[in-house]
Order: structure tokens, then C-alpha cells, then sequence
């Protein structure tokens, strides 16, 4: 389990967008008014109308897909909570895109030297043992910073406390094998702005189930191929020999 | 010499010019210039045809070897080597495809450095890199004959090709299968009537038919375009195989339906289900149907359809996995931009000259270099 976390309440979110323009400066790019996920909007506010509102950046999962599907490692988890990409390694094949649960990568589809683009968790500032930036800007604590297992506890204790306004679960507890960004869900905002299907359980373990058999199907299936080649050799060799043998005695 | 001849030849250079002009738009302006792809597809058809559809359509190099030089059917002899170079070329072009469909092409070789074991990603890299060296060591031998090294032909057949077979054989397996892996990852984005856990089986199964179509179909354009003479039984014998390997495919994809409890959306006649029933009854049932019959055996135009349908059926299935399973599941939407479709018809096309150039300049038929080709040949015109 992975030290720091991201807990996001919903319910205590006002819509300030003060999260999206601390990320915007935090990584350089021009402020603007994010209206969903893309290479220059790494978290996004949804305004889910009646005052609702909801983040969306990358969850960080405990055991990522991402990474587990990056063919050069140039997506990693540190201990420490973050999914970085490290573009030295990337070679812009883009299946982190198709196999993350939570739709969350994005590329620079127009650059002719493109990057992958997703919330790094400002694994820098957790580097120097800073909060993300998106947590220090946040005025209402909708947005908190902190060790992953405080968070859990302090989510379970709001839900408790207040089991009308919340769901029932922490998003992101579970949610593909559990996640370093952990949500709180107001009972007013509905979920129809959170990612359908995604399962319970670490997706990586899918491909690894088939993948670790190979070591043992490898040698076997040589094996087996070498002596198919071998027997039928030899079949032919005796099948030539008695054709000879016939053809001396006639 | 004639018209034909002169269209297909201004059909060729065209196609090369648009090809050219897709080329430099995509390098000079990323991938979003040429491509309907975005953040929701990150896939389409680059992944689906050129990368999913080429492997398999080149498997033929590998089950012919197999079926030549470990089982040792002798018979299939004649067709090893136009199998070889259809499988050499098919990975070529597979390679030319990744270079044109990753977004950082100039770090291809990068999965030799930094390892990622969890990443079937990583495994189809390097089975692909290894195999295609395979192939090259295995097509290598017709460079000698050509230019009469005989010592190294001799030491080449008697001591390189048997395990090099075998070397390609299991890679083969490895990677065919992977291919399908590759989607096990994403059961929540892959409409349940093409995500399976199996995908694995079925992608190597159904990879097996359609090298062997394909290796039937290309000897028949062979025969066509080359005036080469094929033994009809040889043709035969690929048919018959191909239905036995389809039987097996539908066998494990209808078996893997019912197990999932699914099998009864194939038939609710949704967007889903037709798109099903189209694959699998046009692309494989009628087929293998067709293939079981001797009448369409023996009938060379009849059995030219049936494996057709075959192929299509097949590359339909990879389209279908990459990209109509993925939109349904999904949502994304996503149709290619014709620039797409450019570059793959424009690889394929590359391959065709490729081709007709090779079996000129080397002797890839029994009869030797190609030295005539009959006028009606539509491939002399893609050769200088
Ligand atoms: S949410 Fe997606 S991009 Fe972020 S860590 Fe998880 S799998 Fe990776
Ligand atoms: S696009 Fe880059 S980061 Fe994503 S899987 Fe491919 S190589 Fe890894
Ligand atoms: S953690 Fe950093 S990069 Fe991620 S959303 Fe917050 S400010 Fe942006």
C-alpha cells in the first residue's frame, strides 16, 4: 500500500476551480477553464449542476494497469503514492490509454514529438515532503493531502457520521484493486460522472495469469516440437531404408 | 502489354504519391494530422488491420514450415518458400506500420533496454524482433542458391533450418496468442461477445486458418500471375486443413460464448450481435461449411472464394476486437480518416511489389527466378 493519498469530499467542493488553476501552474501550462480531461488539463472540475461538483484526475492506482501494460516501464509507481511517465522511456504506443480502468491518460495528438499527459501527482513537490499542489490550493479541505491511511479512516469517520449525506463506500478503496486518490460521494451527486464497470480488483493480474505461465509452456512446447520433428524424421529415414532393402532383394 | 498493365501501374504510383504526402503530414504533424484517433480510441485501425490483421495474415510462414519440415509432409514442399517470403514481407511491413502508429517511433528498439515483464506489450515486442530475424535466417537460404553458395546452403539445411523451424514455430505461438492477450486487460471496455479470457487460444487457432487460407490464396494469384503450375492436390490439402483449424476456432469461440453465459446476445440482432453473426456465419461457417464439401475442393474458383471468405472473415474479427467491441464497450466514437486507409493500402501495396520483385530476382518458385510473367500480370507493372 502506497504511503500519501489524495482524499476528495464532494460534498464539501464549491466549484472554485482554485485545484484546477494551482495544477495549470504547478506544471506549466497557460491557465485556462478545463472543460474535461486533455494533454494541457490534467484535473478537471465537472459541474454536475444543483451545486454538485467532481474532480477528475487520475486515481493513482495501488497496483496500476497503466504501468503493468507499458511495454518500456515508462509509466511507474512509486512507494510513495504517485504514477509517474517518464518520457526518455516512452515510445508512444498508447496502450496505457486503452487499458486504464479510469480513462485517464491523454496525448498530444498534434505534436510531432508527443507526450503521454496525466496528473503525476506532483510527485515532485512529494519529493521534497509538499503536499500536491491542487490539496495546498484548495480553500474548503474538498481537497486534502495526506498518508493513505489517515485518509481512509478520516473518510470512514465522516461517513459514519454523516451517513445522509454520503455514500456508503470510499471510491477508490476497492476500485481497481484500490487507489491513491480516494473520493467521497455526496448522495445528491449521482455516479453517472464516474467510469462504468470499473472492476473491484487489480486488472494486472488479467494478463500476468497468462504471461507467468510462459516460462513453464516454453521449454515443454520446444520440447514437444523437437520430437515431432525428430520421430517423423526417423519414420521417414525407416520408410526409406525398407524401400531400399526391397528394391536390393528384387 | 497493354492497359491493364498501365493502370495498374498509375494505380501503384498514385497510391505511392498519397502515400508520400500522409507520410510527411503525419511526421511533421503528429498523429492527430492523419487520424481520427483520439483520447477515448487511442487504437483504431492501424492496430486493428495493419498490426493485429498483417501478424496473422502472416502465419503462413510458420504453419507451412511446421508442416513441411516437422512433420514432414513433403508434399507441401513447392509452397515453403513463397510462404516464407509472404511471412518475411508481412513482418516488414507490421514493423512499417509501428513506425507510422507510434507516437515516439524513434524509441521502437527502447523495450531491448527497459524490461517490463508484466507487459504483453513487451513480449510481442521482442517475439516480433526475434522472429522476423528467424525469418530472415530462414529466407536466407534462396540468396544462396541464387548466387550458388553451395556450402553454405548445404550447412544451412542440414544443421540451421530444423531448429530455426522450431525457433519459429514457438515463437509464432508466443506472439500469435499474445495479440489476443493483449485485450484481456480491458474486460470492462470489450463488448462480452469478443472479450473472452481465452482470447489468447483463439486469436493463435484462428491464426492457424488464416495462414493457411492465405498461403491458398496467394497460390493462387501466384499461379495466376506468375504462370506457375501448382499440384491441385497441394491446394486441396490446405483447404482441408483450413476447415478442420475453423472447426477447432468455432468449437472454442462458441464453447467460450456459452461458458461466459452470453451466447444468447449473439442473437438479439443488436449492433453487437450483427456484427457477430456476420463474422462468425459470412467469415467462418459458410466457409468451413464450403471447405467441407469436395465439390468446392475440387473446383480451383470455388475454393479460391471459400478461403477468400476465410480471410476476410478473419481480419473482420481482428477489426471487430480493436475496434467495434471497443466502441460498443466504450462509447468512443471513431471512424478512420481516409489518410488511414491510405497508408494501409499503400503498405499492402508495397508488400505486393515486394513480392513480385522477390520472386523475380530470386528463386522462390520450384521452377526458379521468374524470368517471362505472362502479360495479363498485374504485379510486373509494380515492379521496375
Ligand atoms: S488511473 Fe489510470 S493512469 Fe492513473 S494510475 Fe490508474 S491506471 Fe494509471
Ligand atoms: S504510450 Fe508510452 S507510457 Fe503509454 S504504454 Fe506506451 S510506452 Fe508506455
Ligand atoms: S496532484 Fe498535482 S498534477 Fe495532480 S491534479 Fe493535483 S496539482 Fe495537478
Amino acid at each position: 500500500m502506497s504511503v500519501y493519498a489524495i482524499l476528495f469530499d464532494q460534498t464539501l467542493c464549491v466549484g472554485c476551480r482554485a485545484c484546477e488553476e494551482a495544477c495549470q501552474q504547478e506544471n506549466h501550462q497557460p491557465p485556462h477553464q478545463a472543460e474535461g480531461l486533455d494533454a494541457e488539463s490534467l484535473t478537471w472540475v465537472e459541474d454536475l449542476g444543483d451545486e454538485n461538483y467532481a474532480r477528475h484526475l487520475c486515481m493513482h492506482c495501488e497496483n496500476p494497469t497503466c504501468a503493468s501494460v507499458c511495454p518500456v516501464a515508462a509509466l511507474q509507481k512509486s512507494p510513495l503514492g504517485p504514477v509517474t511517465w517518464s518520457a526518455e522511456r516512452c515510445i508512444g504506443c498508447r496502450y496505457c490509454m486503452l487499458a486504464c480502468p479510469f480513462h485517464v491518460p491523454r496525448y498530444q495528438w498534434n505534436s510531432p514529438n508527443p507526450e503521454l499527459r496525466k496528473c503525476q501527482m506532483c510527485a515532485h513537490r512529494l519529493a521534497q515532503g509538499r503536499p500536491t499542489a491542487c490539496a495546498e490550493a484548495c480553500p474548503t479541505g474538498a481537497t486534502t493531502f495526506g498518508r493513505r491511511r489517515t485518509l481512509l479512516r478520516e473518510g470512514r469517520n465522516r461517513i459514519e457520521s454523516d451517513p445522509e449525506t454520503y455514500l456508503e463506500t470510499i471510491y477508490g478503496r476497492q476500485e481497481a484493486g484500490g487507489t491513491s486518490v480516494l473520493m467521497l460521494l455526496g448522495r445528491t451527486c449521482g455516479t453517472a460522472h464516474l467510469p462504468a464497470n470499473v472492476p473491484p480488483y487489480d486488472l494486472p493480474r488479467l494478463t500476468w495469469g497468462v504471461l507467468e505461465k510462459l516460462p513453464l509452456i516454453i521449454p515443454v512446447w520446444g520440447v514437444f516440437l523437437g520430437g515431432v520433428y525428430w520421430l517423423t524424421q526417423r519414420r521417414e529415414a525407416v520408410a526409406r531404408a525398407e524401400g531400399a532393402e526391397k528394391g536390393e532383394q528384387q | 502489354m497493354s492497359r491493364r498493365l498501365g493502370f495498374w501501374t498509375g494505380f501503384f504510383v498514385l497510391l505511392m504519391m498519397l502515400f508520400s504526402i500522409v507520410i510527411v503530414r503525419r511526421f511533421t504533424g503528429g498523429l492527430g494530422a492523419v487520424s481520427n484517433l483520439n483520447d477515448e480510441m487511442p487504437w483504431g485501425l492501424w492496430i486493428g488491420f495493419d498490426l493485429l490483421s498483417g501478424v496473422a495474415l502472416a502465419a503462413g510462414g510458420f504453419t507451412i514450415t511446421a508442416i513441411v519440415y516437422l512433420l514432414h509432409l513433403e508434399r507441401y514442399r513447392p509452397i515453403v518458400r513463397p510462404a516464407l517470403l509472404t511471412a518475411f514481407l508481412g513482418y516488414l511491413m507490421v514493423i512499417a506500420a509501428l513506425l507510422v502508429d507510434l507516437g515516439r517511433p524513434w524509441n521502437i528498439w527502447h523495450p531491448l533496454i527497459f524490461w517490463n515483464p508484466h507487459s504483453v506489450m513487451f513480449e510481442v515486442g521482442w517475439c516480433v524482433m526475434l522472429y522476423t530475424t528467424v525469418l530472415f535466417l530462414e529466407f536466407l537460404p534462396l540468396v544462396f542458391e541464387r548466387f550458388r553458395i553451395h556450402r553454405a546452403l548445404l550447412f544451412w539445411s542440414r544443421y540451421l533450418t530444423p531448429p530455426l523451424v522450431i525457433a519459429g514455430v514457438l515463437l509464432s505461438t508466443l506472439h500469435q496468442s499474445s495479440l489476443g492477450t493483449l485485450y484481456v486487460i480491458v474486460p470492462e471496455k470489450l463488448h462480452p461477445l469478443w472479450y473472452s479470457p481465452i482470447l489468447p487460444l483463439l486469436f493463435f487457432v484462428s491464426a492457424i486458418a488464416l495462414g493457411l487460407a492465405m498461403t491458398n490464396v496467394e497460390s493462387f494469384l501466384s499461379l495466376r500471375a506468375f504462370g506457375k503450375r501448382l499440384e491441385p492436390e497441394i491446394l486441396r490439402g490446405l483447404g482441408r486443413a483450413t476447415a478442420v483449424t475453423l472447426l477447432l476456432y468455432l468449437t472454442l469461440r462458441f464453447e467460450d460464448l456459452y461458458v461466459r453465459g452470453v451466447l444468447g446476445q449473439a442473437f438479439v440482432l443488436d449492433t453487437a450481435s450483427i456484427f457477430f453473426l456476420l463474422e462468425v456465419g459470412l467469415g467462418a461457417i459458410l466457409p468451413m461449411a464450403m471447405l467441407f464439401t469436395r465439390q468446392v475442393r475440387r473446383r480451383p474458383l470455388a475454393l479460391l472464394g471459400a478461403q477468400l471468405l476465410v480471410v476476410l472473415g478473419l481480419i473482420f474479427q481482428r477489426m471487430n476486437v480493436a475496434v467495434t467491441a471497443f466502441q460498443l464497450g466504450t462509447g468512443a466514437s471513431y471512424t478512420p480518416d481516409w489518410q488511414e486507409f491510405v497508408v494501409s493500402i499503400g503498405l499492402v501495396a508495397i508488400g505486393f511489389a515486394a513480392f513480385a520483385l522477390a520472386v523475380r530476382l530470386l528463386p522462390v518458385f520450384p521452377e526458379g527466378p521468374v524470368r517471362h510473367p505472362e502479360p495479363t500480370d498485374p504485379f510486373s507493372a509494380l515492379a521496375p
